[in-house]
């Protein structure tokens, strides 16, 4: 057999399609070759309408998410050569993102839900610019550095069963940034995302099914992030429980 | 699954109906969906020692009759079955437990493994001590 891979891609166009269907297209296949350049080179050389988002090809804009083979990936970090010289290859828009064209899903809800965490660095006290910036021990920073990786590629999302079943859920990334917020010991705004994610569309929602973690490409571990968020509101629950009064008020007092 | 509305740049698109079979595809959604219906195994073994114990309470008698009845076939192969899946039950959040518990010993997180071992090892010495405790007698 000669050097050909084959691709099946998702096609939608939304104003002919009622839904999407397959085209197959035959790329050699090159081992140095990942799934993207093989997009690329269709859209290069044989179709170019075929739409797909992609920048860096370095795993770091989190841009080429799609589904290969059923499974999330980024493509830019996907080879051909794990599939295998003839193999077909199926490659589908992310799985539970509305479809805009072809292989593009639509992120505004995704940003919607990415912004309600507040992910920035909340301060109650106001602390003048003249007394300099907040330090920080290395110890402090690997408390959250591995929250803070995540490239937006919503791979997470496509992952989890929990954002396909309940739109409304507010899903791996999302919550995952805010723990991040919450373990950096500049931030005092846990209380208040904690207000507005512990609920059934947020911590509550996720049922620690584990695929996000898995299929992150930069080792993020939202589950494990949720599950610990989970932990820090039942034992907020259960100290305003034993002590009504000032538990939790106590905020994270920082100066530089 | 509710459809999400289009917005002015994208007047139409296409959302994919999740099945109500998803987790059969791929076998790590149905371990997750074995694991969430251990649960069940679970509360029915509280049954079973709550009723054992309310035999107990109402004397040798009540609980021979007790003991008999679940010496029935049907019951022994039920109870096999749950047993396996206590043992599921067990593991999967056995496994899960450093993930949502991250230790941290003198700043650095404690490898994932030593914070499951301690379960497994307290888990391996009270089956001990209660099959002893059983086992003695007999």
């Amino acid at each position: 057999m000669a050097d050909k891979i084959v691709l099946e891609i998702a096609r939608y166009a939304p104003e002919k399609d009622e839904k999407p269907s397959f085209q197959s297209f035959e790329v050699p296949f090159r081992k140095e070759w990942v799934v993207l350049d093989a997009l690329n080179h269709i859209k290069d050389k044989m179709d170019g309408s075929l739409t797909y988002r992609w920048s860096c090809r370095m795993g770091v804009c989190g841009s080429c998410g799609m589904m290969v083979n059923g499974e999330p990936k980024l493509t830019c970090a996907t080879f051909l050569s794990s599939y295998g010289n003839g193999a077909k290859v199926r490659v589908e828009p992310l799985r539970y993102f509305p479809v805009i064209r072809d292989l593009v899903t639509a992120l505004s809800d995704f940003m919607v839900k990415l912004q309600s965490v507040k992910p920035w660095l909340i301060r109650h006290d106001d602390v003048p610019l003249s007394a300099g910036e907040f330090l920080q021990t290395p110890e402090q920073l690997d408390l959250y550095k591995q929250f803070s990786m995540c490239i937006n590629c919503t791979l997470c999302y496509a992952a989890c069963p929990v954002v396909g079943l309940e739109p409304t859920f507010v899903g791996p990334a999302a919550l995952a940034l805010a723990q991040r917020y919450n373990m950096d010991n500049r931030d005092q705004g846990a209380e208040e995302r904690l207000g507005l994610l512990a609920h059934p569309e947020g911590i509550w929602g996720c049922t620690f099914v584990g695929e996000c973690s898995r299929v992150c490409p930069k080792h993020v571990d939202p589950a494990g992030a949720i599950q610990q968020y989970k932990l820090k509101a039942a034992l907020d629950w259960v100290k305003g429980f034993i002590l009504p009064r000032g538990h939790a008020g106590a905020g994270k007092e920082m100066h530089p | 699954m509710t459809q999400l509305p289009s917005t002015e740049f994208h007047p139409r698109w296409y959302r994919e109906p999740v099945s109500t079979y998803w987790w059969i595809g791929s076998w790590r959604y149905s371990i997750f969906i074995l694991r969430e219906l251990t649960s069940v195994a679970v509360a029915w073994t509280v049954v079973l020692v709550l009723l054992l114990l309310r035999a107990l309470l109402h004397g040798p008698d009540a609980y021979a009759r007790w003991i008999h009845r679940m010496e029935s076939l049907p019951l022994i192969v039920l109870n096999a079955l749950v047993f396996c899946f206590l043992l599921l039950h067990t593991i999967t959040w056995f496994n899960l437990a450093p993930r949502a518990m991250p230790v941290r010993v003198n700043g650095k997180r404690v490898p994932e493994v030593l914070v499951a071992a301690p379960n497994y090892v307290l888990w391996v010495a009270a089956s001990a001590v209660i099959a002893w405790f059983i086992l003695r007698a007999s």
